[in-house]
């Protein structure tokens, strides 16, 4: 288990994500199923990558949402083969269903499930501990500290899966995720394993009767992993100049203090654990901790997941405030709470950045910008919930007023229908938008039950043909698989009308006039005696796909004299492209963040922005 | 060798790319490397940085005031991104206005060449001619070629080298 630095095997250099991509392919996995979500996206696109490469015959997928993913892959692992199933740590709460009863039935061939966390957060809605769900399903938990030791712990907890029939859940973070490191590479395990799946109706649809003896049985899985002597806590031991004290981490947090006691001079001068397996937490080492030291710190992203298990030592750590409760255990943070514990003199902090960070914003060109202006300038007292995606950016534009997590803004859209109905108030003009892929993953029975419960809204459903935010993954309406072959496509129109919706459009937004008029339209026929749920397709595709943005035509933009400076283009269309001259107080265009799509034209109400056709090149 | 640099920028402005070439240099030198990158929506223009660690380190985050070699691809980000550097940093700005720092208008060059995303090569061919990365221009030139899509090679040399040349 001990990592060390120096490997004689090949390296190359890998990014967290390729690095347990290669490590799932290498340990004979013969399915991986996830779908997309920062930090975790990569995985399976690595999966993807090195299968090819080495000719092991994967059967790697996007599915339509995580639960989806966690049943394809359970079933893979009851046929006795090895399997991966990897998401973001929201992603596990769509999952948490089959996830959950999984630990109860156990599995046959070993079943990794990488549940990425993210600290910060950076990209997520929470900063919640996918090492609290492990435990509150009783399964396993490993927590890799750098890249190259995810990909080690993909193995080693593909082979604790198939010793205890019990999946595995492994946790990296963002800064395992997204780090690069040198990795080294062994050889491919082809596992010759024919699937065959043998009826057990007590195990695979235990009713009630079984399930307090599969409990009994999963307790004593965990009990005996407490004690598997390949997972108990490593330790850089002290030399005795801070008796009675030790300190405890896991994930990059264990990193980040590594190099932090090494830099000041402390590493060997006090007693260091790195955790790898969170939960269950060794036995031995629990009472270690509680008979040895006066003092326990514990350090770990994101709660005290292992404090609260060493409630009986004398612990400090998020738990008990010595640790902040929330936020990223940078080397920054860190520092301040070594000294503080170590009785060490304190460096003054260092003063962080002052200068204002610039704000993401939708690309020049957006299809999603222009939905967004139309939707806003038609309905200025509209009520706008949204959903998770690129367009989650729509609220620069004013035009999103929530974003909660996948597929909501579609039941929020009806809950606010219904808020200002049922009161016999005058409902305002609603207008959910959500992305192509995030309907498919949960906008589905979100439509189904706001058709079948008489709201009153418009959904936009934003097509830009892929999964744009998470690196450009292919949606079902595409019709290709994960490897770049041919699916079977599943068409957004046929499912909106199979949902029983009656008003259906379909418009590429860039016509502002025409898209603000059909969502006119919807408007009317929402508010029509027989009206109910209208759904309009607004259908661009990104423009980071190099062939989309070719296809279209562009323009050289130019501000003309009549400018007076109003900043609506700026302030309401929010063009990164657009910006204002201030000796000049007239806009100007960045010709090289303008992709000339030409759609400020019909935003500027002087007419002052004027498109000229660019010679083909 | 142990070094610390750090890559910033806003979305989009290559800062990861930067980062995968130092890192690979550093493999080619045969020292241990660890890096960390910004994903998800920031990228969508947003400010991002990545980090650098060259030798026998663990964690992919810099401290405040410990990266010894700073690249900045936007010079707004000095203010944000400035309190990582070490008193005495080597400091390389994609801006045409002379500071506290080495400056080159790696924009207005890339603009000039056609290709405005390659401004992110040129600041590094004149960061690795100045002096100060762990790495010469030479090794860099070689981990290009190896590691860039043949569509892009040749654009991404030429810049690469219309930064070194700028350093002289």
């Amino acid at each position: 288990m001990e990592m060390t630095l120096q490997d004689e095997r090949p390296q190359q250099l890998l990014m967290g994500n390729e690095a347990m991509g290669l490590g799932i392919v290498e340990a004979g996995c013969t399915l991986a199923a996830s779908y997309p979500g920062t930090p975790a996206s990569e995985i399976l696109a690595s999966v993807v990558a090195f299968a090819k490469e080495t000719g092991a015959p994967v059967h790697a997928e996007w599915s339509v949402n995580e639960k989806v993913a966690f049943e394809v892959a359970l079933a893979n692992s009851m046929t006795g083969r090895r399997t991966a199933v990897s998401m973001k740590q929201v992603g596990l709460n769509v999952a948490s269903d089959p996830f959950l009863r999984a630990a109860y039935l156990g599995v046959k061939g070993g079943l990794i499930v990488i549940s990425a966390d993210d600290p910060g957060p950076h990209s997520s809605q929470t900063e919640q501990d996918s090492r609290f769900f492990a435990m509150f399903a009783k399964v396993p938990v490993l927590d890799p500290a750098s890249p190259r030791e995810a990909k080690e712990m993909v193995r080693q907890a593909l082979e604790l899966s198939e010793k205890y029939e019990l999946p595995v859940m492994l946790r990296p973070t963002t800064r395992v995720c997204h780090a690069r490191q040198n990795v080294p590479c062994g050889p491919v395990a082809l596992k010759d394993r024919p699937a065959r799946f043998e009826k057990n109706p007590g195990r695979w649809c235990a009713t009630p009767q079984y399930l307090r003896e599969l409990h009994r049985q999963l307790n004593e899985k965990i009990e005996n992993i407490a004690g598997e002597p390949g997972f108990a806590p490593l330790l850089t031991a002290g030399d005795g100049s801070h008796p009675g004290k030790c300190i405890v981490s896991s994930g990059v947090a264990f990193a980040h203090t590594w190099d932090l006691l090494s830099e000041m001079g402390l590493l060997g001068r006090v007693d260091f654990y790195q955790v790898t397996m969170p939960y269950p937490l060794n036995r031995d080492f629990v009472g270690r901790l509680a008979s040895g030291y006066q003092q326990v710190l514990v350090l770990e992203e994101t709660y005290p997941v292992m404090e609260l298990q060493l409630a009986a030592a004398k612990v400090q750590g998020r738990g008990s405030k010595t640790v902040p409760g929330q936020g990223e255990l940078t080397p920054d943070v860190l520092r301040q709470v070594l000294e503080n514990f170590l009785a060490l003199p304190a460096r003054p902090p260092m003063a962080a950045g002052g200068g204002e960070a610039t704000r993401p914003t939708l690309c020049a060109g957006c299809g999603h910008r222009a939905a967004f202006y139309a939707i806003r300038e038609t309905f200025p007292n509209g009520i706008f919930p949204s959903d998770i995606g690129c367009y989650t950016l729509g609220l620069n534009l004013g035009a999103v007023d929530t974003c909660h997590c996948m597929g909501a803004g579609i039941s929020q859209a009806a809950g606010f229908y219904h808020a200002y109905a049922a009161g016999g108030e005058e409902v305002p003009p609603i207008v959910a938008t959500i992305g192509d892929s995030t309907f498919f993953h949960a906008g589905v029975p979100a439509l189904i039950n706001g058709v079948f419960q008489q709201a009153r809204f418009i959904l936009v459903i934003l097509d830009n043909a892929t999964t744009a935010m998470t690196g450009h993954q292919p949606t079902p309406e595409v019709g290709l698989t994960a490897a770049g072959e041919p699916g079977t496509p599943v068409f957004i129109a046929d499912l909106v009308r199979a949902c029983g919706v009656r008003f259906l459009r379909e418009c590429d937004p860039y016509d502002l006039a025409a898209f603000s008029g059909i969502l006119q339209e919807a408007e009317a026929y929402c508010r029509s005696p027989q009206g109910g749920v209208a759904v309009v397709i607004a259908r661009h595709p990104c423009l980071l796909d190099r062939d989309a943005r070719q296809a279209q035509p562009s323009f050289v933009m130019r501000v003309t004299e009549d400018c007076t400076g109003c900043r609506h283009c700026l302030d309401d269309f929010e063009c990164p492209a657009m910006s204002l001259d201030e000796a000049t107080e007239q806009v100007v265009v960045d010709a090289v963040r303008c992709i000339g799509c030409g759609v400020c034209v019909q935003v500027c109400p002087a007419g002052a922005i004027a498109a000229v056709a660019k010679e083909p090149s | 060798m142990k070094q610390q640099l750090i890559v910033s920028g806003l979305g989009g402005q290559g800062a990861l790319t930067l980062t995968r070439l130092l890192a690979e240099a550093a493999m080619a030198l045969g020292l241990p490397v660890i890096t960390s990158e910004t994903h998800g929506m920031a990228q969508r223009g947003g400010t991002v940085i990545s980090m650098v660690k060259v030798g026998p380190f663990r964690g992919p985050l810099i401290p405040a005031g410990e990266a010894e070699v700073g690249l900045f691809l936007d010079p707004k980000n000095l203010a944000v991104h400035g309190f990582y550097l070490k008193p005495g940093a080597a400091v390389f700005v994609n801006c045409g206005a002379p500071g506290p720092y080495l400056n080159l208008d790696a924009r207005t060059l890339a603009q000039q060449l056609g290709a405005p995303v390659v401004a992110n090569l040129i600041l590094l061919g004149y960061a690795a001619a100045k002096g100060g990365l762990f790495c010469d221009p030479e090794l860099l030139e070689r981990v290009i070629q190896g590691k860039t899509p043949p569509g892009f090679l040749e654009s991404n040399l030429k810049a690469f080298r219309l930064g070194v040349a700028a350093a002289a």
